[in-house]
């Protein structure tokens, strides 16, 4: 599904260049629960950003369901995008003069499905998220949990093969917290790809395999069995430290 | 295509910026404003100076006579002189471009007036004419007759009598036809009530306070002899009457020794050449209108660009956020286009409304002054207003196109890390 291979990026600041990806090597398959972990200033997001097609690599090459990305015109990374990647955000980036369900309707909007039918879908999804009683509201009149849910519903109403989420739970309290990886469980259990951004251990052993960024490389790559006894050692680190 | 979306959206993101949408909004009112407003009283300047000339002959020109200012065959510079009946039977017989040619005689005012019935006395412009002259200058009969060959060639003491000598001269319920005037010592019999259907006045004063009596008639009874003050005269179809007009003037400085030369002695104008200028005048006034008409709203639009400018730069997160979910370059750009258009529209359509609103009242207020008014009908037509609407939405579009180009700029990812 993800081919990453040898991924390098910089920002340019100023005169000089700062590396912040030093050559990725990653690869996730369909169906995988995966979340990236790293200091603050890692490039977790700049990682996530460039499986999102929202941001362009320097170097290395990156497949996305055996499409080799590069150099693609804006036009066709937004099709790519609203066709095969749902995002999520920390800050949930609502629209915040639209309400629930158009928020959640939107992506459908931009595939040109009409009124009614993205309505119907969006109430749809919104009703999977327990969300049915609040399609009405404002943004600005929703718990952080439950902006997360709409969020979380407009990603999924497109039916996209990958689920991208930057720090999702980062804003929201533990029970909430818990409550939305529960969600994202579900809907990977449906099928879906989905990769997450966090630094909360707790979080990030709800995935099925963590990755975790280090100056610019991978340093380590956990997967499912080693979850039990990762919050353990994470726990021991802390100790150390 | 209906795209309730886009609208709800144009519509919060103008709402969000109330203050600011409005003076965004007001240059372009204003512009089109005085567009409409300037447009429509230079237009009714025309329609009053046309309206006042319409009826006139605009193939005629006219005669009076200088003093010489070149001295010739024995005459020193400076002479006074006179048309004189031979003239005007050399011209008949001898000049075949001509169609109307009417003579006019002024009736001097003397002191004090020239005009009594009973207890009753005004100061009047009397005029001697021939029926031609009616031909030339359009006049309506409001009761009676209009003046005929028979009056002429009778030398009847006859006359017409415009509005307002029959409200000094008459009472209110009196009929004044049939009744008699003493125009400087002679008695005339009133036949006519004439109403002016042009607003070109020869030998100054109101037009409604005119007394028209046979030429004839005022040559025998105030002892003019043979001579003629002014004549006018039309042009046959197909003739010009500029050279209708320099043809005559060579006839009668030969006729009365003036020097070819003199620029002077006789005095002459024609309506074609008047109507010319004047049609050069309108022209210059509504190119003007449309200068400074255009310029205020281009300065308008360039204040809907930059407002469209600011707007963008407030939303980059929300179009990144956009952009995230799908939505293409094309779509934003459509977006952004569309909300400057519309909003140059709503503030032009308002602005137009408003200019043609002003414009009625101030015609209504016209129209209750009379046709005395060299002002009339301020109005702008369909096609002005048209392409008044065509250049807002010309106009909204480019205003739209570069904060639309510099939104699509921003990469989705910049835009969604704005948030800072
Ligand atoms: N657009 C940018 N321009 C310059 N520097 C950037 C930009 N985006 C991120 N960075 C820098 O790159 C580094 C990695 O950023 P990021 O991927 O957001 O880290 P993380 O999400 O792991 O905290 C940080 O030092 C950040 O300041
Ligand atoms: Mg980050």
């Amino acid at each position: 599904m993800i081919k990453l291979n040898d991924i390098h990026k910089s920002y340019a600041m100023g005169s000089s260049k700062l590396h912040v990806l030093k050559g990725i090597d990653l690869d996730i398959h369909q169906g995988e629960f995966v979340s990236i972990m790293g200091s603050s200033g890692s490039g977790k997001s700049t990682l996530l950003n460039i499986l999102g097609i929202l941001d362009n690599y320097d170097q290395g090459s990156y497949h996305l369901g055996g499409k080799l990305i590069s150099n693609m015109s804006e036009k066709k990374a937004a099709r790519l995008r609203n066709e095969m990647v749902g995002f999520v955000f920390q800050s949930f980036n609502l629209i915040s003069f639209k309400n629930a369900m158009e928020n959640v309707a939107l992506p459908l909007y931009y595939k040109g499905v009409n009124r009614k039918k993205r309505n119907l879908m969006a109430m749809e999804y919104l009703d999977r998220l327990g969300l049915k009683d609040w399609a009405a509201h404002m943004p600005n009149e929703l718990s952080g949990g439950q902006k997360q849910r709409v969020a979380i519903a407009r990603a999924l109403i497109s039916q996209p093969k990958i689920l991208l989420a930057d720090e999702p739970t980062g804003a929201l309290d533990t029970t909430t917290s818990y409550e939305v990886m529960a969600i994202l469980q579900e809907i990977n259990q449906a099928g879906i790809t989905v990769i997450i951004v966090t630094h909360e251990h707790d979080i990030a052993s709800m995935t099925k395999k963590v990755v975790r960024l280090k100056d610019g490389l991978i340093d380590e790559v956990i997967v499912n069995g080693e979850l039990a006894d990762f919050s353990s050692q994470y726990a021991r680190e802390i100790q150390s430290v | 295509m209906f795209d309730l979306d886009l609208w709800k959206e144009i519509l919060s993101a103008l709402k969000q910026n109330r203050m600011r949408s409005f003076m965004t909004a007001f240059g372009v009112f204003w512009g089109i404003f005085m567009l409409v407003i300037m447009s429509g009283a230079g237009r009714a300047l025309q329609n009053g100076v046309l309206d006042g000339v319409r009826a006139f002959a605009t193939n005629s020109a006219f005669f009076w006579t200088e003093r010489t200012s070149v001295p010739y065959e024995g005459f020193q510079r400076g002479r006074r002189w006179n048309y004189d009946n031979q003239d005007l039977e050399y011209i008949r017989s001898n000049v075949a471009e001509i169609e109307y040619l009417s003579p006019r005689l002024f009736g001097w005012q003397q002191d004090g007036d020239n005009t009594v019935r009973g207890e009753r006395t005004g100061v009047f412009n009397i005029y001697g004419d021939y029926p031609d002259y009616f031909k030339i200058d359009q006049w309506t009969t409001l009761k009676g007759r209009l003046m005929n060959e028979i009056d002429v060639m009778q030398k009847r003491k006859v006359c017409f009598i415009g509005e307002r000598v029959v409200e000094t001269m008459f009472d209110k319920d009196e009929d004044p036809i049939g009744q008699y005037l003493k125009l400087s010592g002679v008695y005339f019999q009133v036949v006519g009530v004439i109403h002016p259907e042009t607003r070109i006045n020869i030998g100054g004063g109101k037009k409604e306070e005119t007394i028209i009596i046979p030429f004839t008639t005022m040559q025998t009874a105030y002892n003019y002899g043979n001579i003629i003050h002014f004549f006018s005269v039309t042009a046959r179809k197909g003739y010009s009457v500029s050279s209708l007009q320099e043809k005559l003037k060579k006839i009668l400085k030969e006729r009365h020794q003036i020097a070819p030369d003199d620029l002077q002695a006789v005095g002459s104008f024609n309506i074609e050449a008047q109507f010319i200028k004047f049609g050069k005048l309108f022209t210059g006034i509504q190119v003007l209108t449309w200068i400074v008409g255009v310029g205020t709203l281009f300065a308008g639009i360039i204040g809907v660009s930059n407002i469209m400018l600011i707007i963008i730069k407030e939303r980059t997160q929300e179009i990144g956020i956009q952009r995230a979910i799908g939505a293409t370059p094309g779509k934003i750009m459509t977006h952004i286009v569309a909300e400057s258009v519309f909003l140059t529209l709503m503030a032009g359509y308002i602005g137009l409304s408003l200019g043609v609103f002003i414009l009625a009242m101030l015609n209504k207020f016209l129209e209750s002054q009379g046709d005395e008014l060299f002002f009339r009908n301020p109005q702008i037509d369909l096609r002005m207003a048209l392409s008044a609407l065509a250049i807002l939405v010309i106009s909204g579009v480019f205003a739209g196109l570069i904060p639309a180009k510099r939104a699509i700029s921003i990469k989705p990812i910049d835009a969604l890390r704005d948030e800072g």
